[in-house]
């Protein structure tokens, strides 16, 4: 995280501070074709900051790709929520009083349902980037488009993820211990996991669930108490500065399982993650939406937003990225800045040629896309690399991990 | 304790009708800042008269989260009118006062102990909350959306800017009056003794346990009303924003340097307060630097506190006094 | 099992010697002047700052810097002291306190300002290792920031012991009036208490830097485990500090692994309202009831 060249702030608030007026300005009064005012809100201060950031390059990279293949004129307006999840509301309806007709956001569940309900009090419509949490799309929202899949699908699909990996290597992991963080995320994801877990009869039985708080500084009695559990697999729910400290803590206690597999959280495939662990970050997995490597195009498209915006293309910054394409097909389909003609023309979104691993884009009656695709990443050699399923793979798994203590 | 409060209660009156008729006028960035403004000058009431006492609570998130939660709680979970979920909530909060003022005050946990005392509950309740699955723990309780084109204000006690503009508004003058009345009442002069010298108190046959407990009680339910209006307001809670140590701080900032002891004081303390914060912020953003407004907020109570030690309003009113031909 | 609670056990004990430094600062200014830090948080996260600072540019290790941000704040105390505390000594508490509270927030303020918001972890090749002694496995960082907090109090232990200002110190703390009439500066003591005080927050700051990553917003937790020990041992004592920062060090290390780790802080605060309730002095603090 040291090396990092983090976005310049005064960028990120300069962006904002133009329209974070005094609210006096009446609701704006557009010509036609002026671009759409696009509000984005993200976390891009506080301790998410590092995945909110990654969310904002992939927001813009997919402005100018979208403008380079034509798309309507877009400006997009960035609000800070400061890592707090009660912020969304406050930021989405600052943005929607400076003129916003198309909010985005938040790579974080809390915020977003914080955010959704102020765009379903302000009828604009919300296309979410990216949030895992379940209840998102059974509160009764009326303006919400997740491009995301929710826990349960997540979940379902790592296990099978998971399955695989058993397959293909022989090596049939029997128990597994869960250290998760205790935030709307978190709580959400383990939540599938015992969904998943009673409805599939998965064969890895979870022998304890160690919860953390997601402000906690000091992990060490609690991998601790993962270590002497003494199971096969460790199956971390994390962020990113989290899952630094369980690796570090793992390493000075010398535990190393059969595996470490995440079933759907962010952390390990973070470069502020493998920057700050080196050759320690290598071999652990996890189970997430991700672009898919082998698509034609995909690539590319990665290895462009390496060079000119310097950061890995993660998750966050894929998301991001398709969340724009997204919305330019919306906007060109309505041909109108009206949230009402955007959200209709959002509602008949069928994207079949698209970089995210997984079926067509398109919304069901809750506002869900339920065509998304689960892949399992290991970080090898300092990168994450997709090494299952085998129509997206670029890499064989390394399983099973190999011990801290002979690296 | 110096006294500045008007004993005439025709000019709050008046300010408070003025401030009223200007609700349909305002665009909706006044108003949600003037509702906050309420909001903090509600609090700021409170945790007043608490002070008055002697009691200096730093725990007093913790009263208005309980209001929070118990109103939103009731009302997506129970399915119960917000009509009957806010004043449940006020009467939690009053109990929780009410326990850790006789807690307090049975066992003479006086002075800094007591401060001590409020940021202990707070926090241990801020974590139970976290943790606790029924309220949504550290992933927070949210409300459910409301369709603005079905919602009827008056039922759900939910609605748009102007609503809770005027809602606060309709509590945070009606608190201002009961405090008011209460300072100047007989139990004033009981707290004011209190606050000087308890023991002294004592001694002239002042029931100092059941005047602390009150005025801890009503302190507290005045913070649960306003944390429930607030909770239906924000429409999500979360533990660590609703109950947490920095907003027992922010609620006391506004009347002490509006002036302590005085109910109008901690009204025009956060008249100054408020928009100083936002001011704070837009400059933060404006400039590009994150933290700028915490900084303008420090220095500015640094000011007050170093030159205007009996805060803003006695000062004005002095001023005014002094002024005006005899 | 037993080498779990065992090592968790060591653990406690030494994050648990960090926190009495912390907590002594707090306790030495509040028995000299009757003065609650409530900014003592934000003085650690100072020496946090001059502990990643001074690492970054010369990879001198953290817990060698202590000295160092010791000093740094120690001119700040002093200075602070000096300029405005001293004027509100005789003001009421709660302006005080107020006073402490705009100092919070204007270093907090300056340090996002100034650093950002982001955390700054300190990525040093010791944070991944531990000293292996027969069944235990202790932290390399924990147990150096333990040896050098040693180290500093006892060398304040011994100064307000021996030299002429230390004894100085303690006359002030134990009877105001009589220090006064020996001829003691009250004033001077109690600038270069405060110099201490926070000399003992900056020079913790230093130590914690690499354990738990750099940012403004630690600040309130610091000042949290301070107040939590200070009252615990006993508001001025110095025995109650050290004591205190190793209960408390120990329960949390001792909650989290019995019971759930996400609610360790309550067992502290559990501790803390009994200590209030039972014994509000303190359990080492004067009986005056």
């Amino acid at each position: 995280m040291s090396k990092r060249i983090a976005v310049n702030r005064r960028q990120v608030l300069a962006a904002g501070a133009g329209v974070i007026g005094t609210g006096i300005l009446p609701r704006g009064v557009r010509a036609h074709g002026a671009p759409v005012k696009i509000g984005v809100i993200l976390y891009l201060s506080g301790v998410q900051a590092f995945m909110g950031q990654q969310t904002r390059k992939g927001n813009e990279f997919g402005g100018i790709y979208a403008k380079e293949a034509g798309g309507p004129p877009m400006e997009f307006i960035y609000g800070d929520a400061e890592s707090k999840p009660e912020n969304g509301r406050v930021v989405a309806e600052r943005l929607i009083r400076d003129g916003c007709t198309l909010l985005i956001g938040t790579n974080d569940s809390g915020s977003t349902i914080s955010v959704a309900q102020a765009a379903e009090a302000a009828k604009i419509p919300f296309l979410i980037n990216i949030a895992s949490a379940p209840q998102i799309t059974e509160q009764g929202f009326t303006q919400i488009f997740r491009n995301f899949p929710p826990a349960t699908t997540l979940v379902g699909n790592a296990v099978i993820r998971i399955k695989e990996l058993g397959a293909t290597t022989g090596i049939e992991p029997k128990t597994a211990v869960i250290l998760h963080v205790n935030d709307t995320f978190g709580q959400g994801i383990m939540k599938g996991v015992d969904i998943v877990w009673e409805k599939v009869k998965v064969p890895i039985k979870i022998v304890e669930r160690i919860s953390y708080d997601v402000h906690a500084r000091d992990l060490s009695v609690e991998v601790a108490k993962a270590k002497a559990t003494g199971a096969d697999l460790l199956m971390p729910i994390t962020r990113v500065s989290d899952a630094i400290l369980i690796i570090r803590e793992m390493v000075k206690q010398n535990w190393s399982p059969m595996g470490i597999i995440s079933p759907g959280s962010p952390g390990p495939y973070e470069k502020a993650f493998t920057d700050a662990l080196g050759k320690y970050g290598d071999g652990y997995m996890s189970c997430v939406p991700w672009y898919n490597p082998t698509k034609a195009g995909a690539r590319e498209i990665a290895v462009r937003f390496e060079k000119e915006m310097d950061g890995r293309f993660d998750l966050n910054a894929a998301f991001a990225f398709e969340a724009v394409q997204i919305a330019a097909d919306a906007i060109k389909r309505a041909n109108s800045n009206e949230p009402a003609a955007i959200h209709a023309a959002l509602k008949t979104t069928d994207i079949k040629d698209h970089i995210i691993y997984g079926g067509p884009i398109r919304f069901n009656e809750k506002g869900q896309n339920p065509n998304i695709g689960v892949v399992m990443l290991q970080n090898q050699n300092g990168r994450p690399v997709v090494v299952s399923p085998a129509d997206a793979s670029e890499a064989k798994a390394v399983f099973p991990l190999v011990p801290f203590d002979k690296r | 304790m110096k006294r500045a409060l008007s004993p005439r209660p025709w000019p709050a009156f008046v300010f408070f009708l003025v401030v009223a008729g200007l609700g349909p006028v305002l665009d909706s960035f006044w108003l949600s800042l003037l509702t906050l403004v309420f909001f903090y000058a509600l609090m700021g009431l409170s945790w007043n008269l608490m002070m008055s006492a002697g009691l200096l609570s730093l725990g007093h998130a913790l009263f208005l989260g309980l209001g929070a939660y118990t109103t939103a709680v009731l009302t997506a979970s129970g399915g119960i009118s917000p009509w009957l979920a806010i004043p449940a909530g006020t009467v939690i909060s009053a109990l929780a006062g009410s326990m850790i003022a006789w807690v307090g005050g049975r066992f003479s946990v006086r002075g800094v102990q007591f401060a001590v005392l409020t940021i202990a509950f707070a926090e241990l309740v801020r974590v139970l909350f976290d943790n606790w699955n029924f309220v949504g723990g550290t992933g927070g309780f949210f409300l459910k959306a409301i369709n603005p084109d079905t919602n009827r204000p008056l039922l759900t006690l939910r609605g748009g800017a102007l609503f809770f503009y005027f809602a606060f508004l309709a509590i945070t003058a009606a608190a201002y009056f009961l405090v008011q009345r209460l300072m100047a009442s007989r139990w004033g002069f009981r707290w004011r003794a209190i606050s000087e010298d308890e023991d002294a108190a004592r001694a002239l046959g002042v029931p100092a346990l059941r005047s602390k407990v009150l005025a801890v009680a009503i302190s507290a339910g005045l913070a649960g009303l306003g944390g429930g209006l607030f909770g239906l307001m924000q429409g999500s809670l979360f533990p660590d924003s609703t109950m947490r140590l920095q907003l027992s701080i922010e609620v006391l900032i506004a009347p002490i340097v509006g002036g302590l002891g005085s109910p109008f004081g901690s009204v025009m303390g956060a008249f100054f307060v408020v928009p100083l914060m936002e001011f704070a912020n837009v400059l933060g953003q404006r400039t590009g630097y994150y933290g700028v407004n915490t900084l303008i907020y420090g220095i500015v109570i640094l000011a007050v506190i170093a030159f205007l030690p009996h805060g803003i309003w006695p000062r004005v009113v002095q001023f005014v006094r002094s002024a005006r031909p005899a | 099992m037993t080498t779990l609670y065992l090592n968790v056990i060591a653990g406690g004990i030494l994050i648990g010697i960090v926190y009495a430094l912390i907590a002594l600062g707090l306790t030495i200014i509040f028995g000299v002047m009757r003065i609650v830090n409530f900014a003592h948080g934000e003085m650690v996260v100072i020496g946090m700052y001059v502990g990643y600072g001074i690492w970054s540019v010369t990879k001198i290790p953290p817990w060698m810097i202590a000295p160092v941000a010791a000093l740094a704040l120690f001119m700040l105390g002093y200075a602070l002291q000096r300029s405005i505390v001293n004027a509100f000594i005789e003001r009421p508490q709660h302006a005080q306190f107020i006073l402490f509270i705009s100092f919070a927030l204007i270093i907090t303020g300056l340090h996002l300002v100034l650093f950002g918001p982001d955390s700054r972890p300190i990525d040093i090749i010791e944070s991944m290792q531990s000293y292996s002694i027969g069944p235990l496995r202790l932290d390399v960082v924990r147990s150096q920031a333990a040896l050098m907090a040693l180290a500093l109090i006892t060398g304040l232990i011994l100064f307000l012991r021996q030299s002429m200002l230390g004894r100085s110190i303690r006359a002030a703390a134990d009877n105001l009036i009589g220090a006064q009439v020996i001829g003691i500066r009250i004033r001077n003591v109690y600038s270069v208490t405060a110099g201490i005080g926070m000399a003992c927050a900056g020079a913790a700051g230093a130590l914690v830097a690499p354990m738990f990553d750099t940012q403004p917003f630690l600040a309130t937790d610091f000042t949290l485990i301070a107040f939590i020990i200070v009252i615990v041992g006993g508001l001025g004592s110095l025995t109650g500090a050290l004591l205190g920062g190793v209960i408390i060090g120990l329960s949390e290390a001792l909650a989290a692994l019995v019971f759930s780790p996400a609610l360790k802080t309550v067992f502290s605060y559990a501790l803390l309202t009994i200590v209030l309730i039972w014994r509000p002095n303190g359990l080492f603090g004067e009986q005056s009831r």
